[in-house]
Formats: C-alpha cells, structure tokens, sequence
C-alpha cells in the first residue's frame, strides 16, 4: 500500500521542479517587463560621476561652495531649505565656510524676532543660528505665486525622490522644446525626465546665469552638477563622517570575526 | 595536550579575542553616552550678544543665556566704591572688585546663588547687593558672598565688549 | 540543568543562597547541555536576542530626542540626524536594525519548518514564538509611522482602516484608535506609547521562549532526541557561545554594510516627504517585511475577506503543530515534505514580489493562486503528508550518523565479534 502510495507521488516530483522554473521565470521574467513599461513612460536620469558616491566618497568642497551659491541665487526664490541653518555651512563634511564668510551670508537675510520691550516684533539681520530664511510666510502665499503649484522645501529632496542626485541632475538639464503635438497647459513645461514629462517648474538655469564668485564658468552642467552636490549635502550632511566610521567598523568587525573564527575553530577541535 | 605549545598558542588568541571584544564594546558606550551631551543646535546658542545702550546707572537688566539668567547692571559710582571698599579679610570668598569686572561700571554675572540654584533679588540684602530669597545668602554690590550659606561669590561668565554698547556673553 | 555547580566567592555564596541567580544563568547560560550537531542556521536564537537589545537601546536613546507631534515629528527625527551628537548613526541602527531584525526571524522560523522545531515536545516553544512574530510586526508598523513622513502617514491610514471592515463596530472602532476622524497627531502619539511599550512585552515573550526550549532541549538537523548524559552533547559556553558570537559578527558586517553605506536602501524615498493629509503617493507599499502579508489582504476582492486571510496566515502558522501529522521531525528524513517546502518559500517570496506590484492585471490572479497556495500547503498538504510519505531511517542518536566512514568500518568490523 505505502510503496504504491508513494510511487504515485514520485511522478508529480517532476512537475513540481517545473513548476519552481516556472516561478524564477515569472520572477525573472515580470520586473524586466514592467521596467520597459516605465521607460517608456519616464528617461532613466542620466548618471554623471559624483565625488561622494562609493564606500570612501567625499564631497568636493568648491563645488558645494558653488553649489551654495547658485541655490541662494537662483533656487532660494521659491524653494524655501527649512531644516537648514547658516551654521551648517561651517560644519565639517560640509562646504566648510569660514565662520566670517557664514556671518556675512546670513546677515544678507533678515528675519523677524521679538517681541520687544513694547510687544512688538521686530526685523533683524540673520545670525548662524538662524534657519535659512524661506521665500514664503507659508504654504499658502507659495501656491499662490506659484500658479498653485508648491515649490517643495529642498532639504531633503534628493532623499526623496528615486535616484536622487542622478534625478535632480537630469531633471535641472532636461528642459526640451516640446515634441510637436504636445499640448501644454499654461504653467506646464516639458522636461524629458519629469513625471510624465511635465513640470510646474520652468527652466532656470542658463548658461552664466551665475556668476562664480571662484570664476569657474558657469555652463548649465557646472551648475546642476554644483547645486545637486549642495542638495546631496543638505540631505545628507553626516555622509562623510558616516563613510569613514563605517569603514573603520567593517575592518574592525572583519578582525573580530576571523579571530572569533580560529576560537571557534579550536574550541570545537575535541568534539567529534 | 601533552604538547604544551598548541595550548599557549590557544591561551594567547583566547585572550587576543577576548581583549578585542572588549575595546569594541566599550566604543559602543561612546555614541550611546555622547548623543545626551548639548547637541550643534544647542552649541549654536551657546553665545549670546547684548544691546546695553538703554541701561542707566542704577539699572540693571536680566538676559537669558545658555538657559540662565545673567545679570547686568550699570553700577552708581556709590556701589563702586562700597565694592571696593570692601576688606578681603572679611569676605567669606576673598576676591577683590577689580577682578569682577572688565569695566567698573558694568557688572556682568550669572544670576543664580551658588548655594542651590535659585535665582536672588537685587537691590535686596544687608550689602546692598542682591539677596537669595530661598536660604538667606546676602552678595554685596559686587556679587559677592557675604553672609548665609552660599559658598562662592557669584559667578562671572566669559563676556567681551564688542563695542561700548554691546556685549557678547560666552 | 546540571545542580552540581557551586558559587565560589564569598559573597556570591551569600547571593546565590538568597536568590540563585548565578546557579541559574550558569545552569542556562553556560552548563546547559546542547546538542553537539547544530548548524550554523541555529544561531539566530543568538542573533534575534542581539537584535532585540539593539533595537531597545536605540530606541531608548532616539526617544530622548523624537517628539511625538504631527507638527514636530517630522523635524525632530531631521534634528536627530543633523544635530543630535551621532544621532544619524543611531537612527540608521534603528532603522536598518528592524530589518535586520525581520531577516532574521524569517531565518530562525524557515530553519524551525524545515528541522520541524514546533513538533512535539516543544509545540509551546514555536506557539510563543508565533506571538513574538504578531508583537514584532506591530511594533515595526508603529515605529515606521513615527518619522511622519509620507509613507508613515499613508500606510498607518491604510492599516487602521482594515478595522472600518469590521461590521456594524467599524467606524467607531476606527474613531477610537485614531482619536478623531482621521489620522492625526493623537494616533501618532499613542503609536509612539505602544511602540515603546511593545519591545518588552517581547522581551518577556523571549524569556518564555528561551525557558520552555531548555525544559526539552534544543531540537537538532536529525530531529531526533538526545540520549540523555551521552556524547551527544557539549556544554552552551563555550561551544556555542563562541560560534554564535561568530555568526553574529557575520551578520553584523552585513547590517554594517546596510547602515553605513547604503542606509536607505531598504526605506521608502517618499517617507522623506513630510506627512500630507492631502496627497496620496501613487504606490502605497509597506517596508518590505510585511510583503507577503500584504500580497494576502490585496489578493482577495473583498475588504472584510481580505482582513481575515491576512490575519489567518499569521494566525494558521500557531496551529502548525497539529496540522503536521508527521512524526518524523526533520526534512533530512522526509524527501516529500522537502520538496513542499522549497515550493512554500518560493510561494512566500512569490508573495512578496507580489506585495510591491501595482495590484492590477496578471499581478491580481498571481496573488490569488499564490494565496491559495499558502494555505493549501497548510490545510492540505502538511496533515496529508503525514500519512502518504515515507519517510528515510531515522539515526539512533545523534554521534551515529556524525561518524566518518573510518569509524563506520571500525565499528562495522567490531560489530560481528
């Protein structure tokens, strides 16, 4: 009885093998067919070289410098850069300004503070404390000037989007004339790597549109690849410290490991 | 285990292994125990500017500093001389005036008695200074410990005079 | 446990006679005899108490800085990780840590099913475990809702309204636990209660867990049982203290990797959005430990319905003891249930795939098919197994099938004389 038994679920053995290919294919198969879905529907960001990326990665100072710039100059409009203060930008692993250079940043801003004696409140130039001063008293005032579209805060936008600095890279340098039969609403502007091709935000950078207080000239890929920097730090402003910790902790973790590994190895050499 | 040299080969990576272990274990504490130190917002605060140019002599102002209370106050020329007057026999916490002050006519100090931490009243006391409502310390026109428990004269905090008008405390 | 130990000093003779708690963690801790045949996918026993206590003292130490505000929760985590002196790097423990801490339950269960751990003696010890599981994922779904990014926010609306399918009690029951009509600062503050409440209900869980494992003993790769003061086994210390805390390291340079090189990759972009009552993402998709699962509730058409399949795969696995009828513990000794089981972890991570697709097209049939599966594999195939399969001879004890063929043919050449 058992041998028969057994014998007629021997032969399901072969399909059940095809069955779990047929699982890996599916598995395999599914995600690159969707990936051409996509594609056609948004272009992968292209994918510059970046100083900070791999396990030893750094910022490159002048270029976060520069990027500092552009963003105050060109961005600092509409994107407010909330959790950020002029402090930040003295801090190590950051664009490392000197705290006179910093000072004098702030102080081109002004923020309201009090009360005063007299219950008033009261204008008076930034100081390293203060958070960068936001374009807008609320969320409000921005969509109105804006169109309704809200400008997002850029503190942490390449942590927000996929393919983060790649995205914002392209995305700055992927305004194109609309292909023809494509209709624009008013406020709408082409750029091949937004969502569905369009954006709210119209193209703002142009060649020399800044003008680098270290002279580098200022094509419109110097500039992305500046401001796109700065963003990658202001999201991430510990990534420096964050790599060489790691690495000093994987050596140590690999050591610790291998001399566990013999220990172990000795102290099981009596038992069979 | 007859052959005496595999065992002191296995003593010394056991004891390789165990010191090892313990260095890291022990760097752990250090993020653990270092995130409840000030953090680099509160750093950021850590110094404070202050406009006097409104203070008259007589009048003193309280600012809020690292969370504290500082007193500042324009001194009469009559307190100047009573602190100076002053003999250092008999103070309690001997230091003379000079040694309080960046300008005679400023006193800048953290306004919290060095007894327990309660703030004194000025223009209060038997010194004519400042004097500690919750166990009786009396501080002279110098901030000075005179009588009660307190031990220490008040203290001074690291200030600068950024200009006549504006002082910057820490 | 061996009783035979006696405290040495002084004033360890004056505690243990007060309290035994060093005859105790020398009898648990270290004499505690265990098979000397464990492999190496024993030890995230080790490795899940290490990431329990990582995740508690982090924890501890993030909420000395989180505020449990809808206004302000967003901003005090970008604080921890801006300001707060290495608060980046604990965060990321924290984060990563929970999904290390789900890897290596999913490890420590595969290894239970396939060794058949939950098989009697030791039913309790596997039905505990199913409720460290239960409070595992709800203290992770709470924890992830506490940055109140966008992904928080959307997945703790998404989750709480499961209870609006409750008939009749629905909409109130959902009123009560958000504490207003929507989700708000008042859920994300009883989140942050209950999330740091809920690891030490576990901990006390793992105290049941590791206390009714040593009444039996640990199951072993043959399953089957130790012959009691035999070669069959060694003392815990330092036998498998030692290589646990090997494994553990491995599994630390791995968790290393995640949280000091590629902290974010198993987050969600959108969760560094701030929460926005307003504005849905297009894709909702939970931390990836929770796909099958999620994969189960999308599967099926029906909201009330899909609650319970979800609730049911969870629950069906703390009647798993019973539903196995084989006696035969481990799949070294069952050739069929091997192949079911290779089948069942396909179809569990066939789920998860699942979990992260649109729920549309092909991806709906595949969810149902694969949903059916799970459950078939344990109503159907576990209880009949039992019957049909014959099983492999089992070893005498454990040091058998441990000898080299140089000691089987000594042994076979002594066996006649």
């Amino acid at each position: 009885m058992i041998r028969r038994g057994r014998r007629k679920l021997l032969l399901p053995q072969h399909s059940v093998l095809k069955f779990i290919k047929f699982l890996a294919l599916l598995i395999i198969t599914v995600p690159t067919s969707q990936s051409i879905l996509i594609a056609a529907e948004i272009h992968e960001p292209m994918r510059p070289y970046w100083s900070f990326e791999g396990p030893l990665g750094k910022f490159e100072r002048a270029s976060l410098q520069r990027g500092y710039q552009v963003y105050t100059e060109v961005c600092s409009g509409c994107h407010s850069m909330d959790l950020l203060s002029y402090r930040n930008l003295i801090q190590p692993g950051g664009p490392e300004f000197s705290e006179k250079q910093a000072k004098a940043m702030a102080a081109m801003f002004e923020v309201e503070t009090g009360p005063d004696q007299d219950g008033e409140m009261f204008m008076r130039s930034a100081i390293l404390s203060d958070k960068f001063v936001s374009p807008w008293e609320n969320e409000q005032q921005a969509r109105a000037a804006n169109g309704g579209a809200y400008p997002p805060d850029l503190s942490v936008i390449v942590k927000a989007r996929p393919n983060g600095a790649d995205y914002i890279y392209s995305l700055l340098l992927g305004y194109k004339d609309a292909p023809e039969g494509t209709e624009l609403d008013d406020g709408v502007y082409y750029n091949e790597y937004a969502k569905g091709m369009r954006i709210a935000m119209p193209q703002v950078l142009y060649e020399d549109g800044v003008e680098y207080t270290d002279s580098t000239a200022a094509s419109e890929e110097q500039m992305a690849h500046d401001v796109t920097t700065f963003l990658t730090w202001s999201a991430e402003p510990k990534l420096e410290e964050r790599k060489r910790m790691g690495f000093k902790v994987i050596i140590y973790l690999l050591i610790l490991a291998f001399l566990f590994y013999f220990t172990n190895k000795s102290i099981w050499r009596d038992t069979h | 285990m007859s052959d005496s040299k595999p065992v002191t080969r296995r003593n010394f990576l056991y004891i390789s292994t165990a010191a090892f272990s313990a260095a890291g274990a022990a760097a752990i504490g250090i993020p653990l125990v270092s995130q409840m130190n000030p953090d680099a917002s509160v750093k950021a605060l850590a110094s404070t500017e202050v406009d006097v140019s409104t203070i008259v002599p007589g009048q003193s102002i309280t600012v809020l500093w690292r969370g504290k209370p500082v007193f500042i106050r324009r001194r009469t020329e009559v307190e100047i001389a009573e602190a100076k007057e002053v003999k250092i026999e008999d103070l309690p916490d001997p230091e003379i005036d000079d040694n309080r002050v960046k300008n005679p006519e400023w006193l800048v100090m953290v306004g919290i008695c060095t007894h327990l931490g309660c703030i004194p009243l000025g223009n209060k006391g038997d010194y004519n200074g400042w004097f500690c409502p919750c166990h009786g310390s009396h501080y002279d026109t110098s901030g000075r410990i005179r009588k009660g428990p307190a031990p220490t004269n008040l203290e001074i905090p690291d200030y600068v005079f950024l200009d006549d008008n504006t002082i910057k405390i820490g | 446990m061996s009783t035979d130990y006696k405290p040495q000093s002084a004033v360890a003779k004056w505690i243990d006679k007060r309290l035994p708690l060093i005859t105790l963690f020398n009898g648990h801790l270290m004499q505690y005899p265990t098979p000397k045949n464990l492999n190496y996918w024993w030890t995230f026993g080790g490795i899940l108490t290490f990431c329990l206590v990582t995740q508690i003292i982090t924890g501890l130490v993030l909420a000395m800085h989180y505020i449990a505000d809808a206004d302000l929760a967003f901003s005090s985590v970008e604080h921890i990780m801006r300001d707060v002196n290495y608060g980046w790097f604990l965060r990321y423990i924290h984060a990563n840590g929970a999904s290390m801490f789900f890897i290596a339950v999913y490890i420590h269960m595969a290894r239970s099913l396939f060794y058949g751990s939950y098989k009697e003696p030791r039913e309790l010890i596997w039905i505990i475990g199913v409720f460290i599981f239960l409070l595992m994922i709800a203290t992770a779904f709470m924890g992830y809702v506490l940055p109140w990014g966008q992904m928080s926010f959307w997945g703790a609306t998404v989750i709480t309204n499961l209870f609006s399918a409750i008939p009749v009690f629905g909409e109130s029951i959902t009123n009560w636990l958000w504490g207003g009509y929507s989700v708000g600062s008042p859920l994300l503050t009883r989140f942050f209660t209950l999330h740091y409440l809920l690891p030490f209900l576990i901990f006390g869980l793992v105290i049941l867990h590791v206390w009714a494992l040593h009444v039996p003993g640990n199951n072993n790769p043959e399953g089957i049982d130790v012959v009691q003061g035999s070669q069959d086994t060694v003392p815990f210390h330092p036998h498998y203290v030692v290589k646990d805390v090997f494994a553990l390291l491995v599994f630390m340079i791995i968790f290393a990797g995640f949280v000091f090189f590629t902290p974010n990759l198993l987050g969600h972009t959108d969760n560094y959005i701030q929460a926005n009552p307003l504005q849905t993402p297009e894709h909702i998709v939970p931390e990836w430990y929770f796909l099958p699962f999620y994969a189960i509730l999308r599967a099926i058409p029906d909201k009330l319905g899909g609650v319970i399949m979800m609730v049911s795969a969870i629950a069906i696995l703390a009647f798993l003891p019973w539903l196995d009828t084989s006696k035969v513990r481990s799949a070294k000794y069952r050739p069929l249930f091997r192949q079911f089981y290779w089948i069942f972890l396909a179809n569990f991570l066939l789920l998860g795939y699942l979990g992260a697709q649109p729920a549309e097209g092909i991806y709906v049939i595949i969810s149902r098919i694969a949903t059916i599966y799970y459950f078939v594999h344990f109503i159907i195939i576990l209880p009949v197994l039992g019957f049909v399969e014959k099983t492999k001879p089992l070893p005498k004890s454990i040091s058998e099938p441990v000898l080299n063929d140089k000691e089987r043919a000594a042994k076979a050449a002594t066996a006649p004389a």
